[in-house]
């Protein structure tokens, strides 16, 4: 096994890692200190290690660091604009949408990979979008309403 | 981090083939199913064989005389969204759509959705099954609720693909490199039951490469439909499903092709549902006929005799919501 290098841009970064061939997406994006991307089942249940990777939400526990060459990823820490949150990340804090916080990047990340698409999503295309993200806490009404007002926000 | 292997990253389909040749090699993909198999010891790996820079595998074209390919590595999102293939092919959009979750269908490829390995829980778990070259299937005898009521054979796995009974129900066609060149088969033929290996699912040799998937222009008068019943609401394997695709003419079937998933070792077309829908006006009696000739050959294991009405109703509904 030979240590290889990964070229990839994190949040508008251009990042050069140098990583072994059977490490994760996840465990390389934790290890520089994207703490945002969560460990939970590493096994593609619950979503909590969610980033967008050209703007689609994958399972970075699903991922090697390797097929990440040459992508774009964007992780919770790259959605604000400075101290100005993102529309999401209001709605969330406004609706009471954020319990214990753990699938909230995760749940932020898939909401907005679906706004990017389609800026006016019907109820029913927000709980797809969340559906491969396991909240234990909200019960998910919460969140489908809080992807709802900010979809409506930007109208 | 997993294991000790080596990396490579293949630019060309002969590359992949050769590089993929070697003992241990696996051909990675999405990664969705492979990285389970190598975390969960389905299976090792000295090297893995990364198809992802191979332009070849890529995108969703036109045929020349009509119909489609699609390469290996088109996502299950592209296919699910794909409008040619909402229009045309539907059951084939419906199957990519029902599998597992966005951001699955947003990482897994179509080549890697036909070749994942089975998710019996004793072949994922810590058993020495007859499928890793054991001695025993621990399910014949064991907790076999999602396991086989058709084709099982001293395995009784089910196998786990959505994406292969639509394309089987739509006669579609699968290109194979190999070190010997590319071969093309019914996708039919490339799965193998349990009676024909215990530890393949198809008929892939060492170095083989799934490039593409062929499908013919539907004749007029076609519709299809998959529908796929889950133990829970977001996402989740099939419990039982069926691909449907019937050519109409004149209120009447002319052809049919049904496939069940989530009940047998292989999508498993139904020979006796076809035949007691061609020729007949599609009713809800003809539906209940040909649901019930679907599963009269079925023998369910110790817990998982519920499948039979599952399936069986799957089918009726299904095939009454084609009549309209
Ligand atoms: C939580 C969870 C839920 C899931 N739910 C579903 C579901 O509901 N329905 C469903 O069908 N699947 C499901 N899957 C399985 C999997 O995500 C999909 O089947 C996916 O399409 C696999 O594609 P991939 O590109 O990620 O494959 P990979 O993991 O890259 O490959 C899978 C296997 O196929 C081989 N392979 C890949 N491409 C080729 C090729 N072109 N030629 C030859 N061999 C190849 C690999 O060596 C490997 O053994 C689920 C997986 C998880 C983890
Ligand atoms: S940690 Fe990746 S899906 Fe659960
Ligand atoms: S807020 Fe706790 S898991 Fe969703």
């Amino acid at each position: 096994m030979k240590a290889m290098e990964v070229r990839l841009n994190v949040n508008g970064e251009a990042k050069q890692w140098t990583i072994a061939p059977g490490d994760l997406l996840l465990d390389v994006l934790r290890r520089e200190g994207y703490f945002g991307v969560k460990r939970g089942c590493e096994a593609g249940e619950c979503g909590a290690c969610t980033v967008l990777l050209d703007g689609k939400p994958i399972n970075s526990c699903l991922m090697f660091a390797a097929q990440a060459e040459g992508a774009d990823v964007l992780t919770i820490e790259g959605v604000a604009h400075g101290s100005t949150l993102h529309p999401l990340q209001e709605a969330f804090l406004d609706h009471g949408a954020v319990q214990c916080g753990f699938c909230t990047p995760a749940m932020i990340l898939n909401a907005k990979a679906l706004l990017d698409r389609k800026p006016h999503p019907s109820e029913e295309e927000v709980r797809e979008a969340l559906a491969g993200t396991y909240c234990r806490c909200t019960g998910f009404r919460k969140p489908v309403e809080a992807v709802l007002a900010a979809a409506g926000a930007k109208r | 981090m997993l294991a000790k292997f080596s990396y490579r990253r293949p630019a060309s389909i002969q590359e992949a083939t050769a590089a993929a040749s070697r003992t241990e090699a696996r051909i990675l993909a999405g990664g969705t199913d492979l990285l389970g198999c190598l975390r969960d010891g389905v299976f090792q790996a000295s090297r893995l064989v990364s198809i992802n820079g191979i332009k070849e595998l890529k995108g969703i074209r036109p045929r020349a005389g009509g119909g489609l390919r699609i390469g290996a590595l088109t996502t299950l999102t592209e296919i699910a969204g794909n409008q040619q293939i909402l229009d045309s092919y539907p059951v084939l959009a419906q199957a990519a759509a029902a599998v597992g979750s966005p951001q699955l269908r947003n990482q897994g490829t179509l080549g890697g959705n036909l070749c994942q390995r089975p998710r019996c829980w004793y072949f994922r778990g810590d058993f020495h099954c007859l499928r890793k070259g054991g001695e025993t299937c621990f399910a014949a005898a064991g907790q076999n609720q999602l396991h086989a009521i058709l084709g099982g054979y001293e395995c009784f796995m089910v196998h786990p693909s959505d994406t292969a009974p639509a394309l089987v129900a739509l006669d579609a066609k699968v290109s194979v490199a190999g070190r010997r060149g590319t071969r093309q088969m019914p996708l039919a033929s490339f799965f193998v039951l349990p009676k024909a290996s215990l530890v393949k699912e198809n008929v892939l040799e060492p170095g083989d490469v799934v490039a593409e998937v062929l499908l013919e222009a539907p004749p007029s008068g076609t519709r299809g439909a998959y529908r796929k019943v889950r133990e829970r609401g977001s996402f989740d394997f099939a419990l039982a499903g069926a691909a449907i695709v019937l050519a109409m003419a004149e209120g009447k079937v002319r052809t049919a092709r049904v496939v069940l998933s989530g009940v047998a070792p292989v999508p498993w077309r139904s020979a006796e549902a076809e035949q007691a829908l061609v020729g007949k006006q599609l009713d809800a009696a003809t539906a209940g006929v040909a649901a019930a000739a679907a599963v009269k050959a079925a023998v369910p294991l110790g817990e998982n005799g519920y499948k039979v009405p599952l399936v069986r109703g799957i089918l009726e509904e299904t095939l009454i919501a084609l009549a309209v």
